[in-house]
């Protein structure tokens, strides 16, 4: 077979792993909350007051 | 005062009685208290991340959750347990902003016994991992309830928000497979479609057939729910509009197949798969669904899952389905009174806000009746259970026939597509009878060519686009539908009847009027006087509408006498405020309604009433509705605001006065009976029964997170002045469909005439279908939208 045949066959193959990645988020549940991964991202990882005083100067953060 | 400064908490003006602690400003102790958590224990990034994010403490559910430690409630509520660790979900409506996202992910610092937090922001839900060394469910309840997130607990609600859940997903997989094919066999197609040189065409079977393997799991998966919903319908002996879709797809499917195998063309998979993924897009768009909202709540989600019961000298938690006559229960300040009951202890008061909406609490003493849906305000009392929850006054009223009958109302596509099935069937077979007799070899082709071009998708997708595109308008204006179909419902209302308290007038009205003999300035410094030491909330009401200032008079003695009133000598003269019975007067008839009266020197003076404050724009918008409508007003109260009533709603508007529930349930039933279709606006439980009974039943509410009755749809109080724009807007979005309608058939019609002329190729077939149904698509977005914004919606 020519290579045009090889080539539908990889891109194929290649889409059905998305669809495949795309099945696996929406069933392990990535669609359900679509607001709070974009936010928790953003949190700072504050150390607690009993570490440091050092700590406390932290510039205001706004988001 | 002058300037109005803003709680650091939660936002909301402070009142006369504002809290400065560490340099900011309170609205209340609740609100520092939780400040007062947070920053003790180093969270104070909470206030950093949006503007006064915290939940106004001021008007909290109670905070009892003994019930948790009930083996049998815990069973059904957590995910996990082995013992050591525990798993739970639990509904946290005061879930908003990413500050509260951020609070309840760091549960951790304020109890160690935390493991892991995770906020599902849509669902407003947080599920908690925590060790049960030294910590329970019950603790995890309380201290989520201390800094304002109260979880809200009901075992049945959680299992309906999980189906509606598990269908969304399931929507999700159809449209990325048949995303996925339509996709591929679109690139697979193009060849075909630019035509092919005799150098290619050992490429076409092998592209064809490729094609078709991609078809299968779109007919066969993604378009399931056509099929079935088109056999169920045969079945009742009717047509819906997923006949003809159903139909279409497996004319498609069955013909495109034949062509391939036989290899005499290339088959209509493009058109196949395209077709199907616009349908799905179609129901993905009209499938909007408020997740944090719930439309299905019932009397038990007033109620607390459990109380406790004092048998034999012991007290235990009883759930309260399990509440039997004669128990004897105790309730304690802020728990709800479960069912029909006798007041044993004193007295009591007790807050009807659940069931009326008057915020005012009503005094109650030894022997009287209590319904169920009162909250204890107040130090614990003991009562005596008259009725089983199901048969007290109240909810006595879901064993209505209103609640079991489902509404069927035949749906606008549902009423055209039984037409348009009949004509396309005589065409098609008209079509094959003309060609049997000139040239039998086309008879098969042309037949199924009808089918193919027939089916009705951009019919199919009309009304998902309009309807959805008016659910966004509406969701923008903070009016929340439960499904699609109430449009159809609402564009068919012709009568409007609104509940009085609560729903045309504001909840959390501060006002108060006295009624009697005005007051002296002297009387009103007096009486300031004695009820300026009182903690009692409606004695500080009392205080801010005298608007007195005198300080001539010197408080002699006072004493505040709970679920009685105020006793006070002032400058020599005694001053009274209480209940009728304290003060010496005789009692009015309206129970429901909260009154403080007013004794002098002995002498009855009058009484304070809460003053009914009418929502914002109420006339206007009355004025603009009784053009369309027929409205009726319903109220629980007695006669005293007739007259004012009177004044604010146009001529022939009807008003009833002293309705109970059953009664409102019986007008709306009355005016159904009498050929009306009837749209009930209520706010309590009391409306409840009305609302069920409604063609549709609209809760209003000033939190939508809150509770609010059982309904069809659910409105922010703000969005109430809007109503008229909005029902107009729904009027018109019929006329859209229709319009929509009209194009579909003509590029209908069109691609019928070239069908039955037997000059259908595949091409002309991929290219017609998508172009009839983007255009219709984007003329119903458009111009919902245009006409949204054109009243300012």
């Amino acid at each position: 077979m020519s290579v045009i045949v090889i080539l539908i066959i990889t891109s194929i193959v290649v889409a059905v792993v998305f669809l495949a990645a795309f099945l696996w988020s929406v069933k392990s549940g990535q669609y359900d909350d679509t607001y709070s991964p974009s936010v928790r991202m953003l949190f700072d990882d504050k150390k607690k007051k009993t570490d440091g005083a050092e700590s406390d100067s932290t510039v205001d953060q706004k988001v | 005062m002058a300037i109005t400064t803003s709680c650091y908490h939660c936002g909301d003006p402070c009142e006369t009685d504002q809290i400065e602690f560490d340099d900011k400003s309170f609205c209340c102790a609740g609100c520092k208290t939780v400040y007062e958590i947070l920053s003790e224990n180093d969270l104070c990034d909470y206030y950093d991340l949006e503007a006064n994010p915290g939940i106004s403490q001021s008007n909290q559910s109670n905070g009892l959750f003994e019930y948790l430690d009930n083996a049998e409630v815990k069973k059904q509520l957590l995910d996990f347990s082995d013992g050591e660790q525990e798993k739970v979900t639990l509904f946290v409506p005061n879930i908003h902003c990413s500050s509260c996202i951020w609070l309840l992910e760091h549960l951790d610092r304020l109890a160690p016994q935390v493991i892991h937090a995770n906020v599902n922001f849509t669902q407003r839900k947080v599920s908690i991992h925590y060790k049960t060394d030294g910590f329970s469910l019950k603790q995890l309840a309380e201290l989520l309830h201390r800094i304002g997130y109260g979880a809200v607990i009901n075992l049945e609600a959680q299992e309906d928000a999980e189906q509606v859940h598990q269908a969304d997903k399931k929507l999700w997989v159809k449209l990325g497979v048949a995303g996925f094919c339509f996709g591929n066999v679109m690139l697979l197609s193009f060849p075909e479609y630019l035509g092919l040189s005799e150098l290619e065409r050992e490429y076409q079977t092998i592209f064809r057939w490729i094609s078709a393997l991609m078809a299968v799991p779109v007919v066969f998966y993604a378009a399931s729910d056509y099929f079935i919903s088109a056999f169920k319908s045969l079945r009742q002996r009717f047509i819906n509009i997923d006949v003809p879709i159903a139909l279409g797809i497996i004319t498609l499917f069955v013909r495109s197949f034949y062509e391939v195998a036989a290899n005499v063309g290339s088959g209509y998979f493009d058109s196949l798969v395209s077709l199907i993924f616009f349908l799905l897009i179609g129901k993905w768009f009209q499938h909007k669904t408020y997740r944090n909202l719930s439309f299905d709540r019932d009397y038990k989600s007033y109620f607390p899952l459990a109380v406790l019961r004092k048998k034999d000298n012991a007290v235990d938690a009883v759930m309260v389905k399990d509440i039997k006559k004669g128990d004897e229960l105790i309730i304690r300040n802020t728990e709800v009174v479960p069912a029909d009951a006798i007041l044993i202890d004193g007295e009591a008061s007790i807050d009807y806000s659940f069931v009326t909406g008057e915020s005012a609490a009503v005094a109650k003493v030894k022997g009287d009746l209590v319904y169920a849906g009162g909250r204890l305000v107040g130090k614990q009392a003991h009562f005596i259970a008259q009725k089983d929850v199901s048969q007290s006054y109240l909810t006595s009223l879901w064993n209505d026939q209103a609640f079991e009958k489902e509404r069927k109302s035949k749906r606008l596509i549902d009423q055209v597509s039984q037409y348009f099935t009949v004509i396309i069937m005589l065409v098609a077979t008209g079509a094959a009878f003309y060609w049997q007799q000139v040239d039998p070899s086309k008879t098969w082709l042309v037949f199924t060519a009808v089918l193919i071009v027939a089916c009705p998708c951009a019919l199919a997708l009309a009304t998902p686009f309009t309807w959805g595109s008016v659910l966004r308008v509406f969701s923008r204006n903070q009016f929340y539908l439960k499904n699609a179909d109430i449009i159809e419902d609402l564009q068919k209302i012709g009568t409007i009847v609104f509940d009085k308290t609560g729903t045309i007038t504001e909840t959390a009205s501060q006002d108060l009027e006295f009624v009697g003999e005005p007051l002296t300035e002297g009387e009103r410094a007096m009486t300031s006087m004695a009820v300026a030491s009182s903690t009692h909330p409606l004695s500080r009401r009392v205080n801010q509408s005298l608007k007195a200032s005198g300080s001539a008079y010197s408080l002699e003695q006072f004493d505040e006498l709970s679920g009685k009133g105020v006793f006070a000598v002032v400058s020599g003269v005694e001053v009274k405020l209480g209940s009728a019975k304290f003060v010496g007067a005789k009692a009015s008839e309206a129970v429901e309604t909260s009154e403080v009266f007013l004794s002098i020197g002995g002498k009855v003076r009058g009484r304070f009433l809460v003053k009914n404050t009418y929502r914002k724009g109420f006339k206007a918008l009355v004025d603009d509705l009784a053009a369309h409508f027929k409205l009726s007003v319903l109220s629980g109260d007695n006669e005293a605001e007739k007259e004012r009533l009177q004044t604010l709603l146009p001529e022939g508007t009807s008003i009833r006065f002293k309705q109970s529930p059953h009664n409102k349930l019986q007008v709306v039933k009355g005016l159904q009976t009498a050929g009306a279709n009837v749209m009930m606006m209520g706010d309590g439980l009391n409306d409840a029964g009305a609302l069920k009974q409604s063609n549709v039943g609209v809760a209003v509410t000033e939190d939508i997170s809150m509770f609010s009755p059982a309904s069809d749809a659910i409105m922010h109080a703000n969005a109430f002045g809007a109503l008229s724009k909005l029902m107009a807007l729904v009027k018109q979005a019929k006329w859209v469909v229709i319009a929509s309608f009209v194009i579909s058939f003509i590029y209908n019609i069109g691609g019928l005439t070239f069908a039955v002329a037997g000059w259908l190729t595949p091409l002309f077939a991929a290219i017609l279908m998508p172009l009839s149904s983007i255009s219709v698509v984007l003329f119903t977005t458009l111009i919902i939208n245009w006409l949204g914004k054109r009243k300012g919606l």
